[in-house]
């Protein structure tokens, strides 16, 4: 019997979930998948929440009503990505942003394409580029990307 | 010397099989209004907040972060979680309040025990490199300690159903409860096993819920409630992690427990409400509290217990909630409450609850 050391063993662990998005994340799920965004405003601090949760993160509250948001919005930070992740083809570098929407109080995080990633500014308007509607579901991956609302010089 | 603490207000989610519809946050949020409502008091007149929760039920990483939207963290709170049932959480609610700087803590428990397969989800926190790779589930583990009992002589098959046909009664009362019924224990033994010894209805069955105390301290919880469930001794003890290095149809962990919690110094006992999820282990329970002993007239579990309502990580807090709410609504003096996690009762928390009036 070797004396050597045991270096390493495999056990592999997969465990399956059932997700539950609930209340709130599911009508924000089936509203996208009509093409439209839904935000909830809190009704304590009267902050917009998108994607919404259910609840105000500040006030601890319900939120119960539902605001209905522009697809443009304004860029709040950004950055230049020049490594490609699985499953993603995407050209580099890729710009992935944090973007407030018109109306929204706090950001969501996208991608911004159809400009030179070195044009990107914070504060940029950016409007969603959404993907044909037969190709929608429940889920943000309908939003393509998001690009600038002003041609680029 | 220790501070005096006392649970203030106890409230709970009814337990479904699955709730489908609501995420933990949505689940939790009514249940913390309801315990904060209980007693006026506002997130803002809270001291220290602790939860009582496992990612690994939720299968998301942090998930217990996302549950303080249940709370709402801002302006910035004082915080803690446990990776472990809420009553764990209320334990160290307990020594927060020991250090005297606060005087009120909120207490919560959350989780899905139907998000994924609990017996197999619950083998993960077995030891990882040689037991927890043959995925041994829950129920046999159980059903290996079941057969220990049986065979030790100090219980039948009929005692396991007799535990069986009393929690579900007395969750007949119990409009939280997830099981209840009226089965007559011979027709429980005519059930088939699932696990031989134990039958599906010796198992605690899998249900989703959220619950919350209050705890206060002093003249708080004077103020708050009119008859506080003061915490008069709480005290939690481990076993070794290895199965086979254990006593496993004994449980000296709660003996000791209950020992330093002052179980056994005090007066009768009106009320033990045991976080028991095989029906055995409501006798290896018994054995170990010393609530047989002298006949004494205590209540065991009159909410059903774990046999009527079992969701993870928040079950040993609720038996915590029920002994409190019997001490608050003066139907009890002084209640155990018990409390249990890993398998087969390897940690066992005790807490003795009273009533001081009069």
């Amino acid at each position: 019997m070797s004396d050597e050391p045991v270096r390493s063993i495999r056990t592999p662990v997969a465990l399956d979930y059932r997700y539950t998005p609930g209340l709130a994340a599911s009508r924000f799920l089936r509203a996208v998948a009509d093409g439209r965004l839904i935000g909830q405003r809190c009704p304590a601090c009267g902050r917009v929440y998108i994607p919404p949760r259910g609840s105000c993160p500040t006030d601890g509250v319900p939120t119960e009503e539902e605001v209905e948001l522009a697809d443009t919005g304004v860029i709040t930070t950004f950055c230049v990505v020049n490594v490609p992740f699985a499953g993603h083809a995407i050209e580099m570098p890729y710009v992935a942003a944090s973007i407030v929407l018109d109306g929204a109080d706090i950001s969501f995080q996208h991608l911004v394409q159809g400009v030179p990633a070195d044009r990107v500014r914070i504060g940029m308007r950016v409007r969603a580029v959404w993907r044909p509607r037969e190709e929608w579901g429940p889920t943000l991956e309908n939003i393509r990307h998001f690009e600038p609302v002003e041609a680029q010089p | 010397m220790t501070r005096d603490v006392a649970v203030v207000a106890f409230a709970q989610a009814p337990v479904i099989r699955r709730e489908e519809r609501r995420n933990e946050v949505e689940m939790l949020m009514p249940v913390v209004r309801a315990a904060l409502d209980a007693v006026g008091l506002t997130k803002r007149d809270i001291g220290f907040f602790v939860s009582g929760s496992s990612d690994y039920l939720s299968g998301a990483p942090f998930a217990f972060v996302h549950a303080l939207d249940a709370i709402g963290a801002w302006p910035p709170i004082q915080e803690s979680h446990v990776e472990m049932d809420g009553a764990w959480a209320l334990y160290e609610a307990w020594v927060r309040l020991q250090h005297g700087d606060v005087d009120t803590a909120l207490v919560y428990a959350f989780g899905k025990s139907s998000s994924g397969r609990l017996r197999e989800l619950l083998a993960l926190q077995l030891d990882p490199y040689v037991l927890a790779p043959l995925w041994p589930d829950t129920v046999s583990l159980a059903a290996l300690q079941a057969r220990l009992l049986l065979e030790s002589g100090r219980a039948t098959e009929a005692d396991l159903a007799e535990v069986v046909c009393r929690s579900r009664r007395a969750a007949l009362g119990n409009p939280d409860a997830q099981l209840r019924g009226a089965a007559a224990v011979e027709a429980l033994l005519a059930e088939p096993y699932l696990v031989s010894p134990l039958r599906r209805h010796d198992c605690a069955p899998i249900g989703d819920g959220a619950a919350v105390a209050v705890l206060a301290a002093g003249d708080r919880a004077r103020a708050l409630c009119e008859r506080p469930a003061w915490i008069a001794g709480i005290d939690h003890r481990i076993e070794a992690h290895a199965l086979g290095a254990r006593e496993l149809a004994a449980s000296p962990s709660a003996a000791l427990a209950a020992e330093r919690a002052g179980v056994f110094d005090g007066g009768p006992l009106d009320v033990a409400e045991l976080h028991a999820p095989f029906s055995h282990q409501e006798l290896i329970l018994r054995e170990a509290l010393r609530l047989d002993a002298g006949g004494a007239g205590v209540a065991v579990n009159p909410s059903g217990g774990a046999l009527a309502a079992n969701p993870v990580m928040v079950a040993g807090l609720a038996r915590i909630g029920e002994a409190a709410r019997r001490v608050m609504d003066g139907s009890a003096r002084r209640a155990l409450a018990h409390a249990t996690s890993g398998p087969c009762l390897q940690q066992n928390l005790v807490c003795v609850l009273e009533s001081r009036d009069g």
